[in-house]
C-alpha cells in the first residue's frame, strides 16, 4: 500500500513536470515563433530598445529556451533573482514571475484568488451531488412515470443550457428583478459566513444545475443497471424490505461509478470556473485565467493552467485511493 | 378427520398459476396454467430448454414478481396452508429468505460485489431474527459456512465472493439460502456455472442437507441427469406450459411427450456407444409473446399430423398418460400410439 502510493505520487509529480514542460513550451515558443515579443508585452509598444533589451536580460528572454525552462522550475521550488546589472528583484519560493502588465507576483494572486474558486467549487459540488442523485434515484424507481419525464427533460435543459444564458438569467430575475438576494460578491468565509453564503447562492445553483443535469442521468443510468442485477433479485429473494434492497444494495454500486467522474469534475473546476466566475464578476482562478488570455499575460495563464493540473492530478490519485476502499475487486499494488 | 373438512393439503400447492409481462412488444405469457404440488422431504425437478418459464414459475412462488409493474400473476400458491398471491407484499416478504429460499445459478452475480459474502449471510439472518445482536449473527454465520463444508470458516467470513473459487461461491449462496432452516427451497439451476467435478458436490451437499433439514426442494434444471438423481417428481416445461408430469422413474423409463424424447435423446451418455451427433430437438423455442396455435410444440414435433390435425389447432390438456394414475401428458397422440413410436422409433435412437 505504502509502496503503491509512494509511486502514484512519484507519477503525479512527473505528470506535473510534463504539464510545465508543454505549457512552457506553448507559451514561451509560440510567441517567439510568431514573431512577438515577451519583453515588449511586458514594458509596452513604444518602449526605447534599451529598456527592452534590459528587461530581456532581467526575465533571462536571452537564454536558451532549457536554461529559461530550468530557471522557471528552480523559482517553483527554490525562487530566483531577476538580476539587469546591479538591479536585483528577488521573487522568493514559490515564484511563478511577474504579470507583464502590472508586475506583480503571480503567486500571492492566485493564492488570493484559490479562496473564491474552492468556495466556489466546494459549494456547487456538494448542491449538485445531492440534487443530481436525489432525483436520479428518484427518476429510476419510477421509471417512465411522468416524474421521471419530467426530471429528464429538465436535466436535458440543464445540460443543454450554457453557464452565460442560465447565470445571467438568475442574475436578472433574483437580483436585479426580484431583489431578493444581492449581486454576488465574494466575501471571506471568517469575514462574514451569511455575506460568503448569500454572496456565492446564486454562482453555486447556476454551476450545480448544469452538473446536477448530468448527474441525475447518471445516477438513474446506473441505478436502473444496477437493480437489474442478480444480487438485488438475491437481496429481495432473502427477504429484505423494499427499503434496505434500494438504499443499501441498490444505492452501494449503483453510486460507486460516480466517484470517478465527480473527482475528475471537482479537480476540473478548482483550477477555475471560467464562465462561472466571469458571469459572476467572482476573483477567482478562471477570473485570472481569462485576464491573463485577454492580456497576453504569459505567467499568469502558466500559473493558472500549473494550479489547474495540479487539482485534476490531485483529485485522480485520490479517486484511485478511494477506489481501492469502496471497491473490494481493485486490488492496489 | 372429520367429516366435511377437506384433505390436508400438501406442504406447498400451486393451482393454475399463470404469469404474464406486459412489455412494448407484446403480452409475454411466461407461464401458463401450472399446478403442481409437493411434501417436505420431497424433490420436485422442473426441465425445460431456456425460456420454457421454468425460472419464472419459481421466482412466482417466491413472490418476486411484486415489483415489477408490468408482471400479473393470477392462480393459487399455498404454502402450509397459507395463500400467498393474495397475501400482502410485508407478509411475503417475511416468508421470503425464512420458510422458502432460493439459490440461484450464478453465484458470482447473484452475491454483492461490494459487501463481504459472511455480512450478506448475517444480513440475511437477522432480517429473520430481528434485535438478535451481531455477534450471534456472525457466528451462526460463520456455522452455516462450516456446515456447507467451507474450510476456514472464521476467515473466508470477511471475503468477498470474487475471493471465492466457483464451488465455494455456490456453497456460500447455499449457506445463505439455508441460514434460516428454510422448509421449501428453490434452486434455480444450482450446478450450471461450475466445473463438472464441483458439480457433483455441490448435489451432494444439497441432498444430505435436505435430508437433514427435511425440507421440499424444487430443482430447476436442464440438466436431466441432475433430475434423475435427486428428483421424486418431475416436471417439464415448453413455453410456458407444464407438458409431462409425474413420479420420476416413470417419467424416465417410460417418457410420454415427444418433447421429452427429445431431450432424453439430446442428453450426452457414457454408458452408450459413441455416435456421430447427439440428436437435438430440432428447431427453436417458441416466442412467449405469440406461441403457436394448437399444441406449442407442433412446429417442432415430428410425430404432429399423426392424430388429424389436432395438434395445430388444439390446446392439449395434462391428462392421464395411461401408464398410471400420476403420470400426466398434454399431447394428442392416443396412449397406445405414443407407446409404438417410443418403443420403435424412439428408443432405440437413446
Amino acid at each position: 500500500m505504502l509502496a503503491y502510493l509512494i509511486r502514484r505520487l512519484i507519477n503525479a509529480v512527473v505528470t506535473l513536470l510534463v504539464v510545465t514542460l508543454v505549457t512552457f513550451g506553448v507559451f514561451f515558443l509560440v510567441p517567439k515563433a510568431t514573431g512577438s515579443d515577451p519583453a515588449l508585452l511586458y514594458v509596452g509598444k513604444q518602449a526605447d530598445p534599451v529598456a527592452v533589451e534590459g528587461i530581456r536580460t532581467k526575465l533571462g528572454l536571452n537564454d536558451p529556451i532549457i536554461v529559461q525552462y530550468g530557471k522557471f522550475l528552480k523559482g517553483i521550488v527554490a525562487g530566483r533573482d531577476y538580476s539587469n546589472g546591479p538591479d536585483i528583484t528577488h521573487c522568493s519560493a514559490p515564484c511563478l514571475g511577474y504579470t507583464f502588465k502590472t508586475n506583480q507576483e503571480v503567486w500571492p494572486i492566485l493564492i488570493d484568488a484559490l479562496p473564491v474558486t474552492i468556495s466556489l467549487a466546494i459549494g456547487a459540488a456538494v448542491l449538485w451531488v445531492l440534487m443530481g442523485v436525489l432525483f436520479g434515484v428518484i427518476s429510476a424507481l419510477r421509471r417512465g412515470s411522468i416524474w421521471d419525464r419530467g426530471v429528464m427533460t429538465v436535466a436535458l435543459a440543464g445540460v443543454s443550457l450554457p453557464i452565460y444564458f442560465t447565470g445571467l438569467l438568475a442574475l436578472s430575475i433574483f437580483v436585479y428583478g426580484l431583489k431578493w438576494l444581492p449581486n454576488a460578491e465574494y466575501t471571506p468565509f471568517i469575514d462574514n459566513p451569511i455575506k460568503w453564503f448569500t454572496g456565492l447562492i446564486l454562482p453555486w445553483v447556476t454551476l450545480a444545475f448544469l452538473f446536477a443535469a448530468t448527474y441525475a442521468r447518471l445516477t438513474r443510468a446506473n441505478m436502473l443497471e444496477t437493480l437489474g442485477e442478480d444480487y438485488i433479485r438475491t437481496a429481495r429473494a432473502k427477504g429484505l424490505r423494499e427499503r434496505t434492497v434500494i438504499g443499501k444494495h441498490g444505492l452501494r454500486s449503483g453510486l460507486t461509478p460516480l466517484v470517478t467522474v465527480f473527482g475528475l469534475d471537482v479537480g476540473a473546476l478548482l483550477g477555475g470556473a471560467i464562465l462561472t466566475e466571469a458571469v459572476f464578476n467572482l476573483r477567482g482562478l478562471g477570473y485570472w485565467a481569462l485576464q491573463g488570455i485577454r492580456q497576453n499575460d504569459l505567467p499568469t495563464i502558466l500559473g493558472v493552467t500549473l494550479f489547474a493540473a495540479f487539482f485534476i492530478v490531485i483529485m485522480n490519485l485520490i479517486v484511485d485511493l478511494l477506489y481501492g476502499v469502496i471497491d473490494p475487486r481493485v486490488r492496489l499494488g | 378427520m372429520s367429516i366435511g373438512s377437506a384433505a390436508p393439503r400438501p406442504y406447498l400447492e400451486v393451482k393454475d398459476l399463470t404469469i404474464r409481462f406486459e412489455t412494448d412488444d407484446g403480452i409475454v405469457q411466461a407461464v401458463s396454467g401450472s399446478s403442481f404440488s409437493l411434501e417436505k422431504g420431497q424433490t420436485l425437478g422442473i426441465v425445460g430448454e431456456s425460456g420454457s418459464g421454468k425460472s419464472v414459475t419459481s421466482l412466482g412462488v417466491l413472490g418476486l414478481h411484486r415489483t415489477r409493474s408490468n408482471a400479473k400473476v393470477t392462480g393459487e400458491i399455498w404454502l402450509d396452508n397459507e395463500e400467498l398471491i393474495t397475501a400482502t407484499d410485508e407478509k411475503v416478504r417475511l416468508l421470503r429468505g425464512g420458510k422458502m429460499a432460493m439459490i440461484f445459478q450464478d453465484p458470482l452475480s447473484a452475491m454483492h460485489p461490494y459487501f463481504t459474502v459472511g455480512s450478506q449471510i448475517v444480513e440475511a439472518y437477522r432480517v429473520h431474527h430481528p434485535g438478535l445482536n451481531k455477534k450471534t449473527a456472525r457466528e451462526k454465520a460463520i456455522d452455516m459456512l462450516a456446515r456447507v463444508g467451507i474450510p476456514q470458516p472464521e476467515r473466508r467470513f470477511s471475503d468477498y465472493a470474487h475471493q471465492f473459487s466457483g464451488g465455494m461461491r455456490q456453497r456460500a449462496m447455499i449457506a445463505m439460502a439455508l441460514v434460516n432452516d428454510p422448509q421449501l427451497l428453490i434452486a434455480d439451476e444450482p450446478t450450471t456455472a461450475l466445473d463438472v467435478t464441483v458439480q457433483a458436490q455441490i448435489l451432494d451437499l444439497i441432498r444430505d442437507l435436505q435430508e437433514e433439514f427435511g425440507s421440499a426442494v424444487i430443482m430447476i434444471t436442464h440438466d436431466l441427469g441432475v433430475v434423475a438423481e435427486l428428483a421424486d417428481d418431475v416436471l417439464v416445461m415448453y413455453g410456458g406450459k407444464i407438458i409431462e408430469k409425474g413420479p420420476a422413474l416413470d417419467v424416465f423409463q417410460n417418457p410420454q411427450h415427444p418433447y421429452t424424447w427429445g431431450l432424453l435423446g439430446s442428453m450426452p451418455r457414457l454408458d452408450r456407444e459413441v455416435r456421430d451427433r447427439l440428436t437435438p430437438v430440432k428447431g427453436t423455442p417458441p416466442s412467449l409473446i405469440n406461441l403457436p396455435d394448437g399444441c406449442a410444440f407442433h412446429p417442432r414435433c415430428p410425430y404432429a399430423g399423426r392424430n388429424g390435425n389436432r395438434s395445430f389447432t388444439d390446446v392439449p390438456v395434462l391428462r392421464e398418460a395411461g401408464a398410471g394414475g400420476e403420470h400426466l401428458v398434454a399431447c394428442h397422440l392416443p396412449a397406445e400410439e405414443r407407446t409404438k413410436i417410443f418403443q420403435q422409433e424412439v428408443l432405440p435412437n437413446l
